[in-house]
């Protein structure tokens, strides 16, 4: 039998029993839906964080002090460490390790920010000029923070967005002197865009030069410190000089923690595709179940037709063909339900990012294939055993009834 | 053309043994005309569904044009069936969801033949059985004489050696049953053996061979100078 007269014959036959096609279509429309969706979501789930890690380049490394072990017994209490990080060391950090081109050390703190009668209680950043280019921020108006010797503190400041807004509104902000606790600064720069990154939302932050922000909070360690490595120089390698270094400068005691953003990332974006493959899963069962659908169908397609199953033989159909014309049938609606339903999927995606423009919804190829491929693979396994009896049927039985 | 020997078929229904084919020995050549008359039960139905190789009997031999059936598989069966022989149902066994043109086509489709040679092969018949006008109407818009003769047609398409009708005209009126015997009668002229099963006296008398057949035993085998 040729493959056109094949579909045809079977479409004919599918169009007869229009109720149960369209359960059909519907069964195994929503179980690839099912997937469409679900892997939307996985796959919208890690662009996101993916995304929130992306201001850190492949190239930067973050230190911060107090080392988390895995090896088991208590963990140390977060910022609880037996050394500081302090500003010296990241002098000799910087002379001692090769592979460092910059450095962003990070102290932070809470304050009230105020210009003339406005305050407003503001996250306070005290780093260095290479803070930006190392988070990928840019500088709307006026300039960056001065360059300045690590210790050397100096009353200039960078302002968020929206903080500029708060205090400014749609005023002059460059030149300005703002007061922090016992300390003012003038505004140098205002930062560009929201800034938004892991939560924090640096546009509304005020950044000021590291050995100031120590004055203000008078505190003596970092929060933490952001490194550049230098082209040429493979992260791990230098990650591990810093350390060595680090542990030289504690007396022996390795006592910092170092990661390098890639290899978390790496590690996210492996525990995010495997929550991808895992919600994919749930939507398979979905089609999977749907199988058991086909199956009934076509058994009572294949009791209901005997007696043409017996007139396709006495006229010399082969079992094979009749059992190929079942499969087609099975096939044939599960790949009709599989193209509904990533319409459906799609339009449900579709709408999902309309609401939530920040989330990368977005089916994987992968899943779109795979739940094709399931859905018709689904299809022929359940509709085997139903389209086998109408093979294995005698003719002569067949015929006889009616 | 046809050798039977020594063919039995038996049924068991409830406790008691059902001889369908008792000790059927058989010899038919090319072209003949045959009716094959007796009483329900006597086994006309199943001698017919043997020679058209539907039914397997229990033991015995049967050769369609030199072939010994009995050591054929399924497959090699229907192989058979779809070259030299064509069926003619009482119930007509036409596919609801095509048209009569589709049905004719049917045997031929199966076969892998393409499209446009199917359409020249069925004009022709469609238009020797009077059906042509028909041909694009579903078997619930024909008449029963109509639908008869879409199934002769499609029995034949194939160009069969051999023609098995089992009380071809059992559902019609006499006018199409007239209609569909002559219909038949004049495809037996062309050279095609034709064998009938039927009840009706008038229509097995017009056989130049008729077989009586009584509880699965060839009662009498008689030929005759062909009526019309």
């Amino acid at each position: 039998m040729r493959l056109l007269d094949l579909l045809r014959f079977s479409l004919l036959a599918l169009r007869r029993q229009r109720f149960r096609s369209a359960m059909l279509l519907t069964a195994v429309g929503l179980g690839v839906g099912a997937v469409v969706v679900l892997t939307a979501l996985g796959e919208g789930a890690r662009g996101y964080v993916l995304g929130e890690f992306a201001y850190l380049g492949k190239d930067t490394v973050i230190m911060m002090p107090g080392r988390k072990e895995t090896t088991g017994g208590m963990p140390p209490i977060t910022g609880v460490a037996a050394h500081a990080i302090t500003l010296e060391e990241m002098e000799v950090l910087q002379r001692a390790v090769p592979g460092v081109t910059a450095l962003a050390p990070m102290v932070m703190g809470n304050g009230p920010v105020s210009y003339k009668s406005r305050e407003r209680d503001s996250m306070v950043i005290g780093t260095t000029a290479a803070f930006f280019p190392l988070r990928q921020l840019q500088i709307a108006q006026g300039r960056n923070l001065p360059e300045l010797a690590l210790g050397e503190g100096k009353q200039v400041a960078v302002i968020g967005q929206k903080l500029k807004e708060a205090l400014f509104d749609s005023g002059r902000a460059i030149g300005q002197w703002v007061r922090l606790r016992d300390y003012r600064f003038r505004v140098v720069g205002v930062l560009a865009g929201s800034g938004d990154s892991f939560g924090a939302d640096l546009s509304e932050a005020i950044f000021i030069p590291v050995a100031s922000a120590q004055a203000v909070f008078n505190v003596h360690g970092l929060f933490r410190v952001t490194l550049k490595v230098k082209e040429n120089y493979q992260v791990e390698a230098v990650k591990s000089a810093i350390a060595k270094q680090m542990q030289l400068l504690h007396n022996g005691e390795l006592d910092v923690t170092i990661i390098s953003p890639d290899a978390m990332l790496s590690t996210f974006d492996s525990i995010l595709q495997v929550m991808t493959l895992g919600v994919a899963g749930i939507g398979a069962i979905s089609l999977v179940v749907s199988g058991i659908l086909v199956m009934n169908v076509t058994l009572m397609s294949v009791k209901q037709r005997t007696a043409e199953i017996g007139l396709l033989k006495a006229l010399g159909a082969p079992s094979s063909q009749v059992r190929t014309l079942f499969l087609t049938e099975a096939a044939l609606i599960a790949a009709a339900g599989a193209v509904l339903g990533m319409l459906l999927g799609h339009l449900l995606v579709f709408t999902g990012t309309q609401i939530y423009p920040d989330v990368p919804f977005a089916t994987p190829a992968w899943a779109l294939w795979a739940s094709l491929a399931l859905a018709i693979g689904t299809a022929l396994v359940f509709a085997w055993l139903p389209a086998q009896q109408a093979a294995d049927m005698e003719p002569v039985n067949a015929l006889g009834k009616k | 053309m046809i050798e039977v020997s020594g063919v039995n078929k038996t049924f068991i229904l409830g406790d008691s043994t059902v001889h369908a084919l008792a000790d059927i020995n058989l010899r038919i050549e090319q072209g003949e005309y045959i009716s094959v008359m007796g009483p329900s039960g006597s086994g006309k139905s199943t001698l017919l569904n043997m020679l058209g190789l539907l039914d397997r009997p229990d033991n015995g031999r049967y050769s369609l044009n030199g072939v010994d059936t009995q050591t054929l598989d399924e497959n090699e069966r229907a192989r058979l069936r779809r070259e030299q022989i064509g069926f003619v149902f009482q119930a007509y066994h036409l596919i609801a969801r095509l048209t009569a043109r589709e049905n004719v086509e049917m045997p031929l489709m199966l076969a892998g033949v393409p499209a446009r040679e199917r359409h020249e092969a069925v004009a022709g018949i469609l238009d020797r059985l009077g059906i042509a006008k028909r041909a694009d109407h579903l078997p619930n818009q024909l008449s029963g004489g109509e639908r008869q003769r879409v199934a002769i047609g499609r029995s034949i398409v194939m160009k069969p050696a051999l023609l098995l009708a089992d009380e071809p005209t059992g559902n019609l009126d006499s006018r199409s049953g007239a209609e569909v015997t002559e219909i038949l009668e004049n495809l037996n002229r062309d050279g095609i053996t034709l064998l009938i099963v039927t009840h009706d006296n008038s229509m097995g008398e017009r056989a130049s061979r008729r077989i009586r057949m009584v509880d699965g035993a060839v009662a009498a085998d008689q030929r005759f100078e062909r009526v019309v």
